[in-house]
């Protein structure tokens, strides 16, 4: 699904962040992506979700050398992939579910086909009574379940997720891992990133630990 | 996603009292991805109305200068004069009479009028007062020829058959006059169309500058389009739709208003017909009718900086969205 073959990334004429990285991430495969502050754990994410291009190596997702794709291409790429920022980014103009609904609407589909759809899944992550606010009025945990609800209501083969508990007490932590082990059980490849080491101890999962710019694979 | 784990809803205590509140009714006009209306597109759309406005007074002013030169210059072009000068021996009256004939027998000229002896008198009043006798003054006789609209008679010919059948006669086709005031009319007119050019370009550069300020509140949304998986064409299509609805509404808020403002103007000078100042102001400038083609000319401007809006739009799009890969 994902192939990394001695990538290396740099910002500019500074110093290699990621260095010599080489790695898979199988279908159905789930994964914790780990490591100190500064190791690195978002350049990679950026990597994964195609919002950087490495400075050397291959990357190859969903079998496709992602350097050779066109703009188009790779727009049909990021559809199989759900993203889940640290900081949300949903829009503060529309309502929540006009947020969930966006990669359908990006998609061409009508609302008609959606509505039930992204209603199901609002009322699956506890936002059934909050789903014609706006993200300004809504609160961090329901900021990040509806995130999440955005990176999965097409269907990513690929879920990324940048320290999706990091907003949210332990409680509410535990919730959101079950919901992504129950995504992952339905067929879709999981990668958290987090330095969470308690909700990493929740699960035995393949570990990638970014450490000074590498990469150590746990199994 | 009927797991018994999943059906448990996530419970955020966290959350604001608001939250209990069931929320389930769709609102209406909720939907547009790019916000429908924002402290950046009312200040955009205030620019361009103000830009458009003063661009359309200048293009306004431009097209009635040009009218007015043109309308200058056929005026004078229109007529001719035959001066008849006394000769010892000859009767004036006779020769104006026959001046006249040979002008009324030419093709192409749409009216003869010669002045009168009183007339002519009349004309020398502001320089010798009246109450004289102008019997013993040599003084010339005119008549005033009037060429048919669109037409080109031989004024060469027919200054020929005067000097030839009457001593004493020329004629004065203006020629002098009319260079003079074609100069002036293409100076005013070129003075007026390098002004159009400033003023539009200072438009397009407004407008551009205002269109990315107001852009730059947007970045985040594309961003969020970008990554969850829309296309260029879609994210761009979005923003360029957006913001050519705003420059049409701040082009034809100002166009609207330029358009009035001649229209009064029109009205104004309706009003005043008649009046001495109304006609030294419609001798210099003509009416204030722009006509269609001025009217024509500020709707085109009004969609070319709608047009500037949205290809701005556009532009920064593709920008924003080259600077985020």
């Amino acid at each position: 699904m994902v192939r990394f073959e001695n990538v290396g990334l740099r910002y500019g004429l500074g110093p290699e962040v990621l260095r010599d990285l080489s790695f898979r991430v199988d279908p159905h495969s789930f994964q914790f992506l780990t490591g100190p502050s500064g190791a690195g754990k978002t350049s990679l994410l950026r990597l994964l979700y195609l919002s950087l291009k490495p400075t050397r190596g291959l990357i190859t997702l969903f079998g496709h050398d992602v350097a050779t794709l066109s703009p188009d291409a790779l727009a049909t790429l990021r559809r199989r992939v759900g993203i889940v920022f640290q900081d949300f980014r949903l829009l503060d103009h529309i309502s929540t579910y006009e947020n969930v609904a966006l990669p359908l609407r990006v998609l061409g589909r009508e609302e008609a086909s959606y509505r039930d759809e992204v209603m199901e899944l609002l009322h699956w992550v506890g936002l059934g009574e909050r789903m014609w606010a706006r993200p300004p009025v809504l609160s961090g945990g329901e900021k990040q379940r509806a995130a999440i609800a955005r990176a999965v209501i097409a269907r990513p083969q690929l879920l990324l997720a940048d320290e999706p508990t990091g907003n949210v007490d332990p409680v509410l932590a535990r919730r959101l891992l079950r919901l992504f082990i129950e995504l992952n059980k339905s067929g879709t490849s999981v990668v958290i990133a987090t330095h969470d080491i308690a909700l990493m101890d929740l699960l035995d999962a393949r570990r990638l630990v970014l450490h000074e710019g590498r990469m150590h694979i746990y199994e | 996603m009927s797991d018994a784990a999943m059906t448990s809803e996530p419970h955020d205590e966290t959350a604001p009292a608001s939250s209990a509140m069931p929320d389930t009714a769709m609102p209406a006009g909720d939907r547009a991805i790019v916000p429908a209306d924002s402290i950046a597109g009312r200040a955009l759309v205030a620019v361009i109305a103000i830009m458009t406005f003063l661009a359309a007074l200048t293009l306004g002013a431009v097209v009635l200068i040009r009218a007015a030169a043109s309308e200058w210059q056929s005026d004078v072009a229109r007529e001719v004069t035959i001066q008849i000068k006394p000769v010892s021996g000859r009767n004036i009256d006779a020769d104006v009479s026959k001046a006249a004939d040979i002008a009324t027998g030419l093709a192409g000229v749409a009216g003869v009028r010669p002045y009168s002896r009183a007339e002519s008198a009349r004309l020398l009043e502001p320089w010798l007062g009246t109450g004289l006798t102008l019997d013993d003054l040599p003084v010339p006789r005119l008549i005033v020829v009037r060429i048919a609209t669109d037409a080109t008679p031989d004024l060469a010919a027919l200054a020929k058959a005067l000097t030839d059948q009457i001593p004493g006669a020329s004629l004065d086709d203006h020629r002098g006059w009319i260079d003079r005031m074609r100069a002036m009319g293409r100076t005013a007119v070129a003075i007026g169309l390098g002004l159009l050019v400033l003023v539009l370009a200072a438009t397009t550069l407004s407008v551009t500058f205002a269109t990315g300020g107001a852009m730059a509140a947007n970045r985040a949304i594309i961003e969020v389009l970008h990554f969850v998986g829309a296309k260029d064409a879609f994210i761009a299509a979005q923003f360029q739709r957006h913001f050519l609805l705003l420059g049409l509404k701040g082009g034809v808020i100002g166009g609207v208003a330029a358009m009035l403002l001649f229209a009064l103007a029109g009205l104004f000078g309706d009003w005043f017909k008649g009046t001495a100042g109304e006609e030294q102001v419609s001798a210099l400038f003509g009416s204030f009718a722009l006509g269609p083609e001025g009217y024509g000319a500020i709707v085109g401007l009004i969609a070319l900086i709608a047009a500037v809006t949205a290809g701005t739009s556009r532009v920064t799009v593709y920008r924003t969205l080259g600077s985020i890969e």
